[in-house]
């Protein structure tokens, strides 16, 4: 918003007259406010996926083969999992250093998504057949060259299947992150609720929705094709 | 820590976790109410199934902040308004597992049923859903737990619950009050799945439990 007078010109002319959306705002504010907040929205989501992806693969692989630490892993995540998002970010910004911003939103977001990718790392190591590991050992594969080639390309599609879920759910928790100044598409729907202005929390609210949808059907295009042997089954 | 104590028995608190009880429990029932009814007319139609599955899928994937604020525009600001919110986001999960549960039901155990002399009503009640509890109750378990936390987010459009004291202690920058409502709130999501974890085993029929514990 450029010109705050205006915007207030705006909040109170949509006081008298309730419309639901103003075209002209969105065509207004497409490239200053709408694209950065879509932009900011990925940003978050993405650096999110990456580094809870950095940090499951490596300890997926370690509990699958040290199986007693995978109860006090699956546990411990779960128990990360299941606080509300709101809660979580309040207890992040009360730790001393860590003030409001994209940094204990990111935080939080790895912290949703490691019960998700390190328990499909797992099932979908533990997926793979003896015999195939056994062939690969035949055939005078170390065990690190076993892990490369045979077992994660196998687990693959149902890792990606857990990245899917962990997109889609940190996509999501991502809006709610605006409130502690996460940024993204949250933050035009928290100005709306505060400015009583529907047409931001709806532009907000649906882009957050499709963005949610999207990342969820490319994902599931792309699980399918790393599993050419089961596209014909239903899901 | 003590500071946090005082905060939890404020008289307001009480009333906060009232509302966000009652938020909870009411969207919960009635998104039962709804999906579970559904699931069983459509048990029999593997297009009704496919549909809900899909439906379900889309609508799991809509953030619940978007369900709640897209409510508000329309609905306007309060407990009403969170409580239709709040039971859009409860049924997904519900009709989903309560679909493919009883679909997943194997066809020869029903038809032993139905040689047994088992009347259509019969097999549903005797068969079809106990056998299907296991699943059905996950997803209500998945459900309920997904409300609660969604509940905290009620306070935004003027729905109370305990997701208030959160928001008090931002604005007020006082993080004894940030805590308080924090660890209040992680708490009652860890009970509620904890307790449905609970529920969920003891709806698992005996004669289940005996042949998951054979299948290993």
């Amino acid at each position: 918003m450029a010109n705050p007078s205006l915007a207030l010109l705006q909040d109170l002319s949509s006081i008298e007259n309730p419309k639901l959306i103003e075209w002209d705002w969105i065509s207004e504010n497409f490239w200053e406010d709408i694209v950065p907040a879509i932009q900011g929205h990925i940003f978050l989501s993405f650096v999110s996926v990456a580094v809870a992806l950095a940090i499951s693969l490596p300890t997926g692989v370690l509990v699958s083969r040290y199986r007693k630490a995978y109860p006090p892993v699956t546990f411990v995540t779960g128990l990360l999992y299941s606080i509300p998002s709101l809660a979580l970010f309040g207890i992040l910004i009360s730790i001393p250093g860590i003030t409001i911003g994209p940094t204990p939103v990111i935080i939080a977001l790895v912290a949703y998504s490691l019960l998700i990718l390190i328990r499909n790392t797992v099932a979908g190591l533990d997926a793979v057949p003896a015999e195939t590991i056994d062939a690969a050992r035949g055939m005078g594969l170390t065990d690190r060259q076993i892990l490369f080639r045979v077992e994660l390309p196998l687990a693959l599609p149902v890792i990606v299947a857990g990245i899917r879920i962990a997109t889609v759910t940190i996509i999501g928790i991502a809006t709610i992150g605006a409130y502690i100044a996460g940024g993204g598409l949250g933050k035009m729907i928290f100005d709306g609720i505060n400015r009583s202005f529907p047409t931001m929390i709806i532009t907000g609210a649906v882009l957050a929705t499709a963005l949610a949808i999207v990342a969820d059907l490319s994902l599931l295009a792309l699980e399918r094709y790393l599993r050419p042997w089961a596209r014909r089954r239903k899901t | 820590m003590s500071g946090i104590l005082d905060v939890l028995r404020r008289p307001d608190f009480f009333e906060l976790l009232r509302q966000h009880i009652l938020l909870s429990a009411a969207a919960l029932l009635i998104g039962i109410a709804i999906a579970l009814p559904v699931a069983l007319a459509i048990r029999n139609t593997s297009l009704g199934a496919a549909l809900a599955v899909n439906i379900g899928n889309i609508g799991r994937a809509v953030p619940s902040l978007a369900i709640l604020a897209l409510c508000q525009p329309f609905l306007g600001y309060g407990f009403d308004t969170a409580l239709v919110a709040l039971t859009a986001l409860a049924i997904p999960p519900i009709l989903i597992n309560a679909s493919t549960g009883l679909r997943e039901v194997r066809k020869d155990i029903i038809d032993a049923a139905r040689g047994m002399g088992l009347s259509g009503s019969q097999v549903l009640t005797r068969i079809q859903l106990p056998i299907a509890a296991p699943v059905i109750f996950a997803g209500i378990r998945t459900s309920a737990v997904q409300v609660v936390a969604s509940a905290t987010l009620a306070t935004f459009i003027g729905g109370g619950g305990l997701g208030e004291l959160i928001v008090e202690g931002t604005q007020l920058n006082d993080t004894t009050i940030l805590l308080a409502g924090s660890f209040s709130v992680a708490a009652l999501a860890i009970i509620t799945e904890v307790g449905f974890g609970a529920l969920e085993r003891a709806m698992t029929p005996k004669g289940l439990k005996i042949a998951q514990k054979r299948g290993r």
